[in-house]
């Protein structure tokens, strides 16, 4: 079975937030502005989180991109009242965006704060309207949103597979964000197979997770600095 | 069935309804109205008019959600065990506690609305229901508290709806219907009776798992200060504790405006007073268990939530809880002489505006303050919250007023009843408890 996952080697990140904008324009996220941004409301389905460690002098700041984690073992999913949340068979979390009341309950679960919520009806300029993907649904205001892998592009990738009457490779289904990361930072791949890159690269020494004692297993590993290949 | 002269009082509010009423249902209107045209705006334009934003997901909404909840166990705990302990003294106060339970579980169940950025789907909590979610387990124990609390709040009823029919009143029509052709027969009355007392046991349990899971909804998450064993028994004992609150006050009310003063004397707010005070008290045991376990295993992320509501931003309002839910109301319930009347609805509405603080210093601080670092935001409640929770209290005494204009508030039936066998049954019972006085025993 395959089990959808990714590796961010922070040796290679440079925070130059591409994967922030490809995400942004892949998943018709609104783009965000001034306001909502201070009123703690602009959307973003992956951003890059600063940290803090130590104080001054000895102080070292670090910065991990942060998508949804992709749990296996998720709170977010236990908690919803109407089943808008799961959890697939290939390990992504999905969103049923038509079928979320609002109750934000997942929000609320989620310990790593990656779950936005549509306070307000999202607007684009007029000019940015047509280049909208029109794989990927635009979300009403009230519901929550997350980042899905590209699920879409799972699908898509699928699909030509099968019309080209072949297996899925590796090169059909790769999410927006580590499609354009310049330092190739980003790895995605099937964590069950262990000759795919991302299970080689979990195996390896510098391999964490966000917050791992939580036990919610995330499906976004980190490699941590230091590594100096 | 006719009324007997000195209980014609009681019907009073029910046949005459004075200028005064009208000016206060007017003003409440209004609020209400006010409340109703913010939620418009609210329907409208989203959850942005609110002053919630990431991290903090829930607010006042939620705050009003559990402190509703709470506000209804009112009824069943004071009427349902009273009844079933068989305390003589119920008899006048228990009807004024029902109708709390049935109508302010309609508004708790309202602010979850409110709270929802997609009301307009909320039935996709039936059509899609995931049963592994507190909500949905919130929406199944609330569905049946407001059901059995209904029926719970109906049966007593009948016998006066009937005194009511015979009298000719207005609206004949909808008293008789009522009525179910109650005439009073010695079988109707074992019926109802028996009716009675089921209902009591049934709702006790309801009651409890209302809360329970109304906390769980906090504590199933592994949220820091929210994941806690604690929880369930702390919230029903909070629930409890303003349910009294709000009966008290509510009682005041009736007894001064209604000048019932005959039927709601000063020996019932001495004994609900006592009561109060023993919830006080275990109300202070819990709180000091929950903070002095967290204080004392001292884990980081836990602490700075602690640190928030200690001399944090919400130190403010956590030490205003303490003083409204513990200060106040031991010091004035404690003394004797002053548990009187005044003194237990000062003591009341102090416990009210603690217990709200309480659910707001359990919802909040906990979301400001996430595991990760990065995002913080103090909440602030925008005028359209203000607005929504003052439309839903001006509602919810609105709604109240009315039931005392439709139907008597204190039951008839049951202070006739008093009149006339339980004197005589109380003195059979306590000569059965007593050795060598020849009473019955069982």
């Amino acid at each position: 079975m395959t089990r959808w996952g990714m590796v961010i080697d922070l040796d290679k990140c440079s925070a130059c937030q591409a994967c922030v904008v490809a995400c942004q324009s892949e998943n018709n996220v609104a783009p965000p502005n001034q306001e909502l941004h201070e009123q703690g409301r602009s959307i973003h389905w992956i951003r890059v989180l600063p940290t803090f460690e130590g104080t001054f002098p000895h102080f070292r700041m670090r910065l991990f991109p942060l998508p949804c984690l992709h749990c296996d073992n998720p709170p977010c999913t236990k908690v919803c009242p109407v089943s808008a949340t799961y959890k697939s068979e290939e390990g992504i979390i999905g969103q049923i965006f038509s079928r979320c009341i609002g109750c934000r309950y997942c929000t609320t679960a989620c310990p790593y704060t990656v779950r936005e919520f549509n306070w307000k009806k999202p607007v684009w300029p007029e000019e940015m309207k047509p280049i909208r993907n029109r794989d990927v649904s635009i979300r009403p205001k009230g519901v929550v949103e997350k980042c899905t892998l590209c699920t879409h592009r799972l699908q898509k990738g699928r699909e030509k597979a099968r019309v080209e009457g072949r297996e899925m490779i590796p090169e059909d289904y790769i999410p927006a964000c580590v499609e354009v990361c310049p330092s190739q930072a980003m790895i995605f791949g099937d964590l069950d197979d262990p000759e795919s890159e991302v299970s080689k690269l979990v195996r390896s020494r510098r391999a964490f997770r966000l917050m791992e004692d939580l036990g919610t297993e995330p499906k976004v590993i980190y490699l941590s600095e230091g590594g100096g290949d | 069935m006719k009324v007997s002269e000195q209980d014609q009082i009681l019907l009073k509010p029910v046949e005459q309804t004075t200028k005064r009423f009208w000016i206060t249902a007017a003003i409440l209107f209004s609020i209400w109205f006010i409340g109703f045209l913010a939620y418009l705006r609210q329907f409208h334009s989203g959850l942005g008019v609110t002053g919630l934003s990431r991290p903090t997901y829930w607010g006042i909404y939620i705050t009003n959600f559990v402190f509703f909840i709470g506000i209804s166990h009112a009824g069943t705990l004071i009427s349902a065990i009273l009844r079933i302990s068989q305390a003589e003294w119920r008899r006048a106060i228990t009807r004024s506690a029902e109708v709390i339970t049935v109508m302010v579980l309609l508004f708790g169940v309202g602010n979850i609305l409110i709270d929802l950025g997609r009301p307009d789907r909320m039935l996709n909590v039936i059509k899609h229901p995931h049963f592994t979610s507190p909500l949905l387990w919130d929406v199944t124990s609330i569905t049946c508290y407001l059901t059995a609390s209904s029926i719970y709040l109906y049966l007593p009823l009948i016998p006066d709806i009937a005194r009511l029919r015979d009298r000719g009143v207005k609206w004949q029509r909808f008293y008789r219907i009522l009525a179910l052709g109650w005439q009073e027969t010695p079988k109707q009355k074992r019926i109802l009776e028996r009716l009675i007392s089921i209902m009591a046991v049934v709702v006790i349990p309801i009651a409890v798992s209302v809360h329970t899971v109304v906390s769980y909804v906090f504590s199933m998450t592994i949220q820091p200060m929210w994941h806690s064993a604690i929880f369930g028994p702390y919230f029903v004992v909070g629930a409890i504790f303003s349910g009294i609150a709000a009966l008290m006050i509510a009682m005041a009310i009736i007894r001064k405006v209604y000048r019932l003063e005959e039927y709601l004397k000063e020996i019932h707010f001495n004994y609900l007073g006592i009561l109060l005070l023993v919830m006080s008290l275990l109300w202070f045991y819990f709180t000091f268990s929950e903070y002095l376990t967290v204080f004392y295993g001292n884990e980081p992320l836990e602490m700075e939530i602690f640190r928030s509501k200690m001399s944090g931003p919400y130190a403010f309002y956590f030490w205003m809880m303490v003083g409204c839910c513990f200060v106040i109301p031991f010091v004035i319930l404690a003394n004797r002489k002053t548990r009187t009347v005044r003194g237990t609805v000062i003591a009341s509405i102090a416990v009210t505006i603690g217990m709200w603080l309480e659910r707001f210093t359990i919802v909040v601080p906990s979301l400001v303050n996430p595991r990760l670092p990065y995002v913080r935001g103090i909440y602030h409640p925008t005028l359209v919250e203000f607005a929504i929770t003052a439309g839903c209290f001006a509602a919810f005494i609105l709604l109240y007023m009315i039931f005392t204009k439709i139907f008597p508030i204190v039951s008839i039936w049951e202070i006739e009843e008093g009149r006339e066998s339980s004197l005589q049954e109380v003195h059979e019972r306590v000569k059965g408890y007593l050795p060598g006085m020849g009473g019955k025993s069982e």
